[in-house]
């Protein structure tokens, strides 16, 4: 949380611990609690907002707020590694006539060359392709690398059109129209001087060493009777081959679901507000879009509402750390889901072997989110090329593959103890939430209960 | 909401001396772009009855000739890579969208975001442009006849724009280095957009585009636009241009 | 989101291919808008008559058995309007017209009175407006748009954004006698400028968006506003994205917001005046050839007068 040329907040006084404080009779403000203070202190200092990579560090309701009723008496469960969950899906069938047959449901989210160091886009490609799922392009274009690595490959097509040619476009697995993210719904893009290098400019056709500043609406379309127009023309030039999906950021998903579906979309993704993202104002990411557990249920209402559901696949992202989570939001009603932040983590950020160099940096393992200014010591999000010489793109591809097979296997497990030979066989009844607020936005009765506030 | 399945494919026989002739009055848009995209060097077609349809003559990657005789809807020669359309009409929203060479001519006005985000080649109206020509251009050469209008080439990142009557307001707004040549007036500059020197070097270009597009205008009636670059590193007393 | 099709005819002689001209505009932007669809149509005979007012209400039954319906409703009405207003009622698709030689004002509490299931969408001497839901050329063809003849008319498609896909929801919205007003994007203010209307004793019908447009223009002409004045006052009070046609007993005008995402096209000739959201739709009109065809320029509001 801080910006390049600015120098970091100076770490609290090791010496007055909260507890200590409390003893003294000092008392924190709830309101005006030590984050914020130093917040404004650094705006009165700047006069720049903080822009931040990560996503919404706020605590919301979230799949941690939900349980799964296992089998026992009434239901049967399956028995562990001899009877078959399957876990595949298959992805974009509707309209086009190549749709992508994954093995796991859980995919790898857009994250663009440029915001990422060429290493990190190229151990997202192994990891994914050795467990057999997808990983997807961000803004910026596609890297040979990239396509050279991922067995299938998203090709997202943003405001920006940054590297976007009609070569790429026929190269590419799937298209995913970017609208917006879970991070910023409404927002642009954004990259910081400091990780436009010579090869990050020339592929985004920018100057070297600017601040990026990208459109937050399609230079070509806006609105959803538009949109269909646009989704016309990408199928004519892909010869109506490719899936198509719609990526948006959540706020109104029922709504930009159904109009996603009736834009001609095969494949609805659906990012909630503790999806990640490289560079944006903290108070975007903080204040604008709504939890991925309150999003789920709108969207899959409206795929149900238009006869679709299961036909216009549903991809869920924001904050899918587990295969709880996965079986969670596929319970809720989606198809697959897909990971940014997780993969990152799994690749080597916010390892503690960095905890002296975040600590340089004025942060610390489990907490550094300057993505922005590409000094990251994991080489992960940033363009500098000594420090993404650190990342070993086997070794990282090899770790993502590993925690994606361990993600796949943790649903499984709950998918089996449910009774479900396939993963796409769990369902919203299978599962209660803990809280009040988790059980109105997920509509799962209230563990104990059959309650479920606002329900009819 | 839209048909759910492509639709039938009827492709016209390609024909390497006389253009093939495509009228969209029977046949689909789909048959069309798939023998386009079939197509080797050196064939051409006319299209006929276009009748504003969508997506006409998408996605070329062969040095062919595409004569579309009246209006085309949007979109028209999007992602055009080789050869030759020429829309002798007008043309709808996204004319040549992300056009990366060869060359795209309409002989009327084109909707808003002509040549959006457009990274090579030449697109040429002899018309008028609407709203957002050129918005995000990436390298692509625009000749616009005509007029342009409002928040044409914002974002432009590179190529050049020439406007041979007047252009809207907020012409380059946050301009990165395309280069905006017109001869009319401008009714007002976007942010980080101002007027540069008209040296020897930019006469000589602007010659040449305006030879391109078989234009006899004389490249010293024009006046030069171009990126102040004060926007290029976020300053707090800049914040009122974001 | 919705595509839009509008033609006035100047040249009188064109009326009676009112309807088949406006069902060949209607039928290029079904695709923007498939979810329903309405229609206005002006001074078209047997639905309207000069010196009498005609409701067009939502619906064909109006909570009357169907067989009876025209004369059970004409029945109602008679018993509360004077001996000599000539009630007369016709199903027409999905609308039922209802028309009488007297005020609008009174006809409307008439109707509110004897027939609480009713919803007026349209009033006034000139329009009949008819709405329904499903695809829009179904629409057309259940109310014989083709064979109408007419002054100008007006169509709609829609795709539903955030209020529900119900004919109600439908444009044109007709608020006000003899005016009609269609939208093609999304205000994004409309919530207030919803509650200031109600302040002032505004009465809304549905949840939709467009109607705090239809209704905020009304308010203005009943205050005194020319048409274009109330529409450049529209836009001092409206914010988000609009492609929007009014259409009066007399008159046609298009406007877009300022930064004009949503397509509007025009076409003018001697004989009329056509703005469609897309080129297709105005193709096949006589004579397009040799028309003038323009954008609508941002912000600018255009009026053409019978």
């Amino acid at each position: 949380m801080t910006i390049t040329s600015v120098p970091a907040p100076a770490p609290a006084p090791a010496d007055i611990t909260a507890s200590d404080s409390a003893a003294l009779g000092l008392r924190e403000s709830a309101t005006f609690d030590r984050a914020t203070i130093a917040d404004i202190q650094r705006a009165a200092a700047t006069g720049v907002y903080d822009i931040r990579g990560w996503g919404a560090k706020r605590r919301v309701p979230h799949f941690d707020d939900l349980l799964f009723l296992g089998a026992s008496m009434s239901r049967y469960p399956l028995e562990g590694y001899r009877e078959k969950c399957d876990t595949d899906v298959v992805l974009g069938d509707r309209h086009a006539s190549r749709p992508l047959h994954l093995q796991t449901p859980v995919t790898i989210a857009g994250m663009s060359f440029g915001a990422l160091s060429a290493n990190a886009k190229e151990a997202l490609g192994r990891g994914a392709s050795e467990v057999g799922t997808s990983t997807t392009t961000g803004d910026g274009g596609m890297t040979p690398e990239e396509r050279g690595q991922s067995r299938h490959l998203v090709y997202q097509y943003l405001p920006s059109r940054y590297g976007m040619n009609p070569d790429d476009l026929r190269k590419a697995d799937a298209i995913e129209i970017v609208l917006g993210q879970g991070a910023k719904p409404g927002g642009g893009g954004m990259l910081l001087g400091q990780k436009i290098t010579e090869r990050v400019a020339g592929m985004r056709t920018l100057p070297v060493g600017i601040d990026q500043r990208s459109a937050s609406r399609h230079p070509d379309w806006t609105g959803p009777d538009d949109l269909e127009i646009k989704i016309g023309e990408l199928r004519e030039i892909t010869d109506w081959k490719t899936p198509i999906y719609v990526k948006v950021g959540a706020s109104r998903p029922y709504y930009d679901t159904a109009l996603a579906v009736k834009s001609g979309a095969d494949v609805v993704v659906l990012d909630g507000m503790q999806g990640g993202t490289a560079a944006t104002q903290q108070v975007f990411i903080e204040n604008v879009g709504i939890p991925t557990l309150a999003a789920i249920p709108q969207a899959v209402q409206a795929l149900q509402e238009l006869g679709v559901h299961r036909k216009v696949q549903l991809i869920v992202s924001g904050g899918i750390r587990t295969g709880a989570d996965v079986a969670k939001a596929m319970a809720l009603g989606a198809d697959a889901v897909a990971i940014g932040t997780a993969a990152l983590i799994a690749l080597g950020d916010n390892d503690p072997r960095y905890t002296a160099e975040y600590s340089a940096l004025g942060s610390a393992a489990g907490f550094y989110d300057d993505f922005q200014d590409g000094r990251d010591p994991a080489g992960i999000t940033t363009q500098d090329p000594d420090l993404a010489s650190r990342l070993d793109p086997v070794a990282a591809g090899r770790r993502l593959a590993n925690y994606l097979r361990v993600l796949t296997m943790e649903a499984q497990t709950i998918a089996r103890a449910c009774g479900k030979s396939h993963l796409h066989n769990l369902e919203p009844e299978d599962l209660v939430a803990l809280t009040i607020e988790a059980s109105a936005m997920a509509r799962v009765p209230l563990a104990g209960t059959s309650w479920i506030p606002g329900a009819p | 909401m839209v048909t759910l399945t492509a639709p039938e494919t009827t492709a016209p026989e390609p024909v390497t001396d006389a253009p093939a002739v495509v009228d969209l009055a029977d046949a689909p848009v789909r048959g069309l772009n798939q023998a386009l995209h079939d197509a080797v060097d050196g064939q051409s077609w006319t299209v006929t009855n276009p009748g504003g349809k969508h997506s006409l003559a998408v996605g070329i990657n062969a040095d062919v000739v595409v004569t579309i005789e009246g209006h085309a809807g949007y979109y028209a020669a999007g992602m055009h890579q080789k050869g030759t359309v020429t829309v002798n009409g007008n043309a709808g929203v996204g004319l040549a969208e992300n056009i990366m060479s060869g060359r795209v001519r309409v002989t009327g006005d084109a909707s808003q975001s002509a040549a959006a985000t457009g990274h090579g080649g030449l697109v040429v109206i002899d018309g008028n442009a609407g709203a957002r020509c050129g918005i995000s251009m990436k390298g692509v050469d625009i000749v616009v006849g005509g007029n342009i209008g409002h928040m044409s080439a914002f974002m432009a990142q590179a190529g050049r724009l020439v406007v041979c009557g007047d252009a809207g307001d907020a012409l380059g707004d946050s301009i990165y280095e395309a280069r905006i040549y017109v001869k009319g007036t401008v009714a007002s500059l976007g942010a980080d957009c101002i007027e540069k020197p008209l040296r020897e070097e930019h006469l000589a270009e602007l010659a040449e585009l305006l030879a391109a597009a078989g234009r006899t205008d004389n490249p010293a009636d024009f006046k030069r636009y171009g990126s102040a670059r004060n926007l290029y590193h976020f300053h707090v007393d800049n914040s009122t241009a974001y | 989101m919705c595509g839009i099709a509008a033609l006035q005819l100047r040249n009188p002689s064109l009326y009676p291919k009112m309807g088949s001209l406006l069902s060949s505009m209607l039928c290029q932007i079904v695709d923007r808008g498939p979810d329903s669809a309405g229609l206005a149509v002006y001074n078209t005979p047997g639905l309207v008559s000069p010196g009498t007012s005609t409701l067009s209400l939502l619906g064909r039954d109006q909570g009357m058995p169907t067989p009876a319906i025209t004369e059970g409703v004409a029945g109602l009405l008679a018993g509360v309007l004077p001996a000599d207003a000539g009630v007369s009622v016709q199903v027409v698709g999905d609308t039922t017209l209802v028309g009488a030689a007297v005020g609008t004002d009174l006809l409307v509490k008439a109707v509110t009175e004897t027939l609480p299931a009713a919803t007026v969408i349209g009033r006034g001497e000139h329009v009949a407006v008819m709405k329904s839901v499903g695809h829009p050329m179904e629409i057309a063809a259940e109310h014989g748009l083709e064979a109408m003849a007419g002054s100008q008319g007006l169509s709609h498609t829609r795709m539903a954004t955030e209020s529900a896909v119900t004919a109600g929801g439908s444009h044109p919205f007709s608020v006000a006698d003899d005016l009609c007003l269609v939208h093609n994007g999304s205000f994004s203010n409309h919530a207030t400028v919803r509650r200031d209307l109600k302040r002032e004793g505004v009465v809304f019908d549905s949840e939709n968006d467009t109607e705090v447009g239809a209704r905020y223009v009304a308010s203005r002409l009943q205050q005194g506003d020319t048409l274009e004045e109330a529409l450049v006052n529209l836009g001092k009070v409206l914010d988000g994205f609009y492609t929007l046609v009014v259409t009066t007993a007399d008159s046609m005008a298009v406007v877009r917001d300022p930064i004009a995402c949503k397509p509007a096209i025009i076409a003018e000739t001697e004989d009329y005046v056509a703005m469609a959201s897309e080129y297709r739709a105005l193709a096949a009109l006589p004579g397009i050839d040799n028309a003038r065809i323009f954008e609508p320029e941002p912000g600018k509001v255009y009026t053409w007068s019978l």
